[in-house]
């Protein structure tokens, strides 16, 4: 990168902003100086109407636009449900969705059953700080990058060679072979799934810990003072106390599961069979110029998405309602 | 439906200060123990080790010699002593074509991230204050169908926007630096209208929760006064909104730092206008044995969210488990 590239990239972004703040300036001038009979509409459509143009154009149609895709081939003809039939039929295809089940069932429950595990352990001890730090820090950080401090782990050496991966060291040290283990299928699924459920503890831990500290500290010491044991105390106060907030989590990481893009794409670009939905539909729309399975694909995706969303916000307003 | 998420409450100014009520109660009591037991100790350390090993060990191996990392593995850092710089200096500065110019995507992270968080954040607060404020027909029918746009994966709507962008404003950016060659066509604009877009149901749903708590006399009697709808907004919304403007935006451009699939489509791949993170998943596919150089990368494409999560973390815990469903 040269210096005048750098200087061509602020201009960029300084003209953007200045411009960006042109407009909005403009609008709120000449909405303060509408006639007055007109001023409150004006008004209203000025504040609004930048947002929901955006929307309608930029959303609204899109979505409208490939749910009509997924019923074309890639010449834009209709072929009615040919698409979802390729999806339902192919061997590859299948795998893909035989994988998207097998994340979105392991990764929201390992990660809420860890994460809540940790948080239990942590409660009240001393640094409680820092150990949720530890544990939240992969949640800031890209799934680029998470991706590549995992490959990493799993990398491979010749057997009778140092390795370099972790996980190969500690498998050699025990006397197995060396694998290559994002070549191998059916583990790589589930190495690439160790990598999300790594990921989103974190999260699950935070909100479950904050749950935990909103159960009231006479129920515990009651409990406390008849005699029960920490598991005891576990299974009948903490876990009613957080049900609530436990499948929210449990829903939101399978939402954010159902969308997992960026681990499959740098790990192994979707080969040896670890290929999930997301990628799949990258994979179709825009390298194997097929438009068409991939908006099937979008759809589908959006279909799995739907039922947990609707979930989710269901159990948020029993909670807001028995609070 | 409108304020019903904690989600939500994450960003509201009475819940702002919930935890740490909680932690100073607990202080108080002096209730500072010992871990439960000395299994849950020995579990919970397993679990922070587990954790942290994987990150630790590629930081301690980008600062090794090349010959180093390849042949032998981090863990015997002392038998095999070395420490350099050599690998951050190859893939931020080297301009030999072979190496990874990270300098370049740097500078373009940057250029994508800061107007796509100012963009969504402005437009986003505009539309939240008309929502809570601005009494009309339609109004809560309308703030619920943005609300519900939020369960729309952005890959419903990806092949659709490539296609209008290429048709409509490839053509029009051209025609407007053709006419007035002083502007020159901006290989952002795709990618900050695209990031905008797919913030906004979002950005307006937890930015009208927090505006609509401000409390309505403050605005009546500035609207008594004879203040506009822009000079209460201005003067008076954004002012009080920003705890929760500060939240999102750090959501928002860790999102944008982060993400990789809205990039690939939408940047053009070039070392004009592509981020960090395309540029490392481009590296591991094409040089995905070169650790000398991955392990280097991926800390200058961790630094400013490790910077961010440690100095602003309460901030960013807020906006983050706010803005947990996003995507």
């Amino acid at each position: 990168m040269t210096t005048a590239d750098l200087i061509d990239k602020i201009v960029q972004v300084v003209l953007g902003i200045a411009v960006f703040i042109a407009v909005i300036g403009l609008i709120m001038f000449l909405v303060d100086r509408a006639p007055k009979k007109a001023r409150d509409f004006v008004q209203l459509i000025a504040f609004l109407a930048p947002a929901l143009i955006l929307l309608a154009i930029g959303l609204i149609y899109p979505a409208a636009r490939t749910t009509l895709l997924a019923f074309t081939n890639n010449a834009g003809q209709w072929i009615g449900l040919d698409n979802f039939v390729w999806m339902f039929t192919q061997p590859d295809a299948l795998i893909t969705l035989r994988n998207t089940l097998i994340w979105v069932v392991l990764v929201p429950v390992l990660s809420t059953v860890i994460g809540l595990a940790y948080a239990v352990f942590i409660d009240k001890s001393r640094g409680e700080k820092y150990f949720k730090a530890l544990v939240f820090m992969p949640m800031a950080i890209s799934f680029v990058g998470a991706s590549i401090i995992w490959r990493f782990v799993y990398e491979f050496r010749q057997a009778g060679d140092p390795q370099i991966g972790l996980l190969n060291q500690v498998v050699t040290l025990f006397g197995g072979e060396p694998q290559r283990w994002l070549q191998e299928p059916p583990i790589n699924t589930f190495l690439l799934i160790i990598v999300m459920i790594w990921i989103q503890t974190g999260f699950a831990m935070v909100v479950l810990s904050a749950s935990i500290k909103g159960i009231p500290t006479e129920q515990i010491e009651a409990a406390q003072l008849d005699g029960t044991n920490a598991w005891q105390r576990f299974r009948n106060v903490t876990l009613p106390g957080i049900r609530g907030s436990l499948v929210v989590v449990i829903t939101t990481i399978s939402i954010a599961t159902l969308k997992v893009f960026d681990i499959v794409r740098t790990m192994t670009a979707g080969n040896f069979e670890t290929s999930v939905i997301a990628n799949e539909m990258y994979t179709q729309a825009f390298r194997a110029g097929e438009p068409g399975r991939g908006s099937a694909l979008a759809v589908v995706l959006f279909l799995m998405v739907l039922p947990i969303v609707i979930y989710n916000v269901r159990i948020l307003r029993q909670q807001k309602e028995i609070r | 439906m409108t304020s019903t998420t904690p989600n939500a409450a994450m960003l509201r100014p009475q819940d702002a200060g919930a935890d740490a009520r909680v932690e100073d109660t607990a202080k108080a009591k002096r209730v500072k123990r010992r871990l439960t037991s000395r299994t849950a100790t020995i579990a919970s350390l397993i679990i922070a080790v587990l954790w942290t090993l994987p990150t630790f060990g590629l930081f301690v191996s980008s600062f090794r010699p090349r010959d180093q990392i390849l042949e032998n593995g981090w863990w015997t850092i002392f038998a095999n002593p070395g420490f350099t710089l050599a690998n951050y200096q190859e893939v931020l500065l080297s301009a030999s074509a072979s190496s990874p110019q990270l300098g370049a995507y740097f500078a373009n992270s940057l250029s994508i991230a800061i107007p796509a968080t100012v963009f969504p954040l402005v437009l986003a607060a505009m539309a939240a204050y008309a929502f809570a404020w601005v009494p009309f027909k339609g109004s809560s029918t309308l703030f619920i169908v943005i609300f519900a746009l939020q369960i729309v994966p952005l890959q419903m709507a990806l092949i659709p926007l490539l296609q209008m962008f290429t048709q409509f404003l490839q053509p029009a950016q051209e025609a407007v630096s053709d006419t007035l060659p002083f502007i020159p066509t901006s290989n952002f604009l795709q990618i900050w209208i695209a990031h905008t877009i797919f913030a906004l149901p979002l950005a307006i749903f937890l930015l009208h929760n927090f505006i609509a708590e401000i409390p309505g006399e403050v605005i009546e009697a500035a609207r008594v006064d004879g203040a506009s709808h822009s000079q209460v907004f201005w003067r008076i919304i954004i002012p009080l909104a920003l705890p929760a403007l500060a939240s999102f935006a750090i959501f928002q451009f860790l999102w944008v730092w982060n993400d990789l699939l809205v990039a690939l489509i939408f940047s053009g791949g070039t070392e004009e206008a592509a981020p960090l993170t395309q540029r490392l998943a481009e590296l591991t596919g094409s040089r995905g044995q070169e650790w000398q150089r991955l392990t280097a990368a991926a800390f200058v494409s961790l630094a400013i969210p490790l910077i961010v999560f440690f100095s602003l973390q309460r901030y960013f815990v807020r906006g983050l488990l706010a803005g947990s469903t996003k995507g």
